[in-house]
């Protein structure tokens, strides 16, 4: 049987129907208003990174990322910043996503939907998307504080607040990308013999990794930038020591942003401009890598 | 026969029915692994009984030395002086301002870029358009907290405008949270637009109207839901936004009686009071947690309020 869109033929959209009087002064008037609304928000982010650069290149030298913070700005740097954001994200990455992919696999493929406590959960998900990130902080610091760790500001506890952060939208997106696997490739396996399980390790979870991938870069570089649970673990900023391990104090590149931009110096203020470009361009690349694999691996049924 | 393909909706609708049930020996191996991937989704749940009791536990040991009615009607916030006073107004007030400035830029400059996108941008031009608007949402907020302060505070209010501020305003922070949250509006919104049937378009358009009053007058009444939930999702943004209001809005607890003078909203007092290395068991380390249940419950509340709208506009057509 083919289907409408199969055959080629796509169906009649609206830009194809015809409106009539598209020139009255109202009509030109809304379509002004409504362009207006997307140029504001264009050039909005034009002029943040125009700023930015202006303020922060002539410190965006070698020396950002081979010195350490100091109370003077001429020989500050955030070496310490940026060895900690990549500890912190390296760790949220590997307790998050395999938690995320699991939890989501469980949803779509082996949990009865007609089920009340399926259902909670689901509800719970979508929720928990939804948390201002600074509760997470406050459930990390009582956590930690319940283990009885003395000092809170530690890579695992900055990995731990920014991993529940972004494990519902590892599952929301792990959740699209297996669906988007079409129910025939999981009967087909089954009719082949192959177990439920089978079927989801050899087809479907090949078949959604580019999805996956997506969803989890970006909910990776959304933890980049994120600077409000950890500043509530007490961050350090002041760190003359390379983080190295999960126990090690941290600080991050948000958190170091954060701390120079409330200094009233000016030369601080170029630092927190010099490290926001570094960032952002760490959150294009990443963003770009996302786009990237959607565009390239991602399968057309 | 399939006519249209079955195409992955949102991680809300209820899914495919589970498939058939599987016939043959019993898979020990798979029934642990099955078992480890429910452990995986029941934590989701774990999370948010912590959150609960994390938050609770604290804010009890606060209540306990203060009254709930001093907290939630005091006028006066001083966690930290001699004569401490716990009156979260002064927190309220400055948790409006800021949302309601958000808001007052985020729900037209979003709903009018969603209109665009959703009713008169070609396929091609939408799918160029639209990532370029949500660059905004991905830029880390300590950026847009240094743009407010530097900027938009600093350059355009006081050196451009000579307004008459200080150093911080509860309307530099507002206006650029405000665009923080346009792409969270105008992407659930043309959502909600884009489902409206075509038919509903082409009746239009045969009685005469034009494509401004197509969008105006039948496809925005018929996305409402869609479009409420959107605004409502940006409220809790705006509530929940902690490093823009930290760094623009200044640390001060007053109440906020306009919009050039600076605040210390919910938020920002918690992330100021972390700096300050409180002890555990402190009656200033169980206020942090006081305001962290207020501020948890507030948007749950409004994100409860938020997924019913979703649900109605989803089962519409």
């Amino acid at each position: 049987m083919t289907s409408i869109i199969d055959s080629g033929t796509k169906p009649l959209g609206h830009r194809r129907s015809k409106f009539s009087g598209e020139k009255t002064p109202q009509a030109l008037i809304f379509l002004i208003l409504i362009w207006a609304c997307l140029a504001f928000s264009f050039l909005f982010l034009l002029i943040l990174i125009v700023t930015t650069f202006i303020d922060g290149a002539d410190r965006f030298t070698l020396d950002l990322f081979t010195e350490y913070p100091a109370s003077s700005p001429d020989r500050a740097g955030a070496r310490p910043a940026i060895i900690g954001s990549a500890w912190v994200i390296g760790t949220t990455a590997v307790l998050t996503i395999p938690l995320g992919v699991a939890a989501a696999i469980h949803l779509e493929e082996f949990a009865d939907k007609r089920k009340w406590y399926n259902r909670v959960i689901e509800l719970n998900v979508q929720n928990l998307a939804a948390v201002p990130a600074i509760v997470y902080g406050l459930l990390a610091l009582a956590v930690l504080s319940l283990m009885g760790v003395q000092n809170k500001n530690i890579v695992i506890g900055g990995a731990l607040a920014l991993g529940l952060l972004i494990l519902p939208v590892i599952i929301i997106s792990t959740r699209e990308a297996i669906r988007s696997v079409p129910i025939e490739i999981r009967q087909g396996s089954m009719a082949l013999g192959a177990s439920r399980w089978q079927t989801v390790w050899r087809q479907v979870l090949p078949a959604s990794v580019p999805g996956i991938a997506t969803g989890s870069i970006l909910a990776l570089s959304r933890a980049l930038g994120e600077a409000a649970p950890l500043l509530v673990l007490g961050a350090l900023v002041f760190l003359s020591f390379d983080p190295n391990g999960l126990l090690s104090g941290f600080t991050t590149m948000p958190i170091q942003i954060f701390d120079w931009t409330s200094r009233p110096q000016a030369g601080f203020q170029e630092l927190a401009a010099a490290t926001s470009i570094l960032l952002l361009g760490l959150l294009v690349i990443m963003n770009g890598l996302a786009i990237f694999i959607r565009n390239r691996f991602q399968t057309r049924w | 026969m399939t006519l249209v393909k079955e195409s992955g909706g949102p991680a809300s609708a209820p899914g495919r029915p589970a498939t058939a049930q599987f016939k043959g020996r019993k898979r020990y191996g798979e029934m642990i692994i099955v078992t480890v991937l429910r452990a995986a989704a029941i934590l989701t749940v774990l999370t948010t009984i912590g959150i609960v009791l994390a938050l609770l536990i604290p804010a009890l040991g606060f209540f306990r030395e203060v009254p709930v009615t001093d907290f939630l009607f005091g006028d006066r916030w001083a966690p930290r002086f001699a004569d401490a006073s716990f009156g979260v107004i002064p927190l309220i007030t400055a948790t409006m301002w800021t949302t309601c400035i958000a808001l007052l830029v985020a729900i037209p400059i979003g709903l009018g870029a969603a209109v665009l996108l959703s009713e008169y941008a070609k396929p091609g031009l939408r799918k160029t358009l639209k990532p370029i608007l949500e660059i905004l949402a991905g830029v880390p907020t300590v950026v847009y907290g240094y743009f407010a302060l530097t900027f938009v505070q600093g350059t355009i209010f006081r050196d451009w405008l000579s307004l008459e501020t200080g150093a911080f305003s509860v309307l530099a922070a507002g206006l650029v949270m405000g665009v923080m949250i346009v792409p969270t509006i105008a992407s659930i919104s043309e959502d909600a637009m884009n489902a409206v049937p075509q038919s509903l378009r082409q009746g239009s358009a045969a009685l005469g109207a034009n494509r401004m009053q197509t969008s105006i007058r039948v496809v925005f009444p018929a996305a409402l839901s869609g479009i409420v939930a959107a605004v409502v999702l940006g409220v809790s943004r705006a509530i929940g936004e902690t490093m823009i209001v930290a760094l623009a809005a200044g640390n001060q607890a007053r109440i906020v009686g306009g919009p050039l003078e600076e605040g210390q909203t919910m938020t920002g007092f918690i992330a100021n009071a972390a700096l300050g290395d409180s002890r555990v068991g402190s009656l200033e380390y169980d206020t942090l947690f006081a305001v962290g249940l207020l501020l948890f419950l507030l948007t749950l509340l409004i994100n409860f309020i938020s997924i019913q709208f979703v649900r109605r506009f989803r089962e519409e057509y």
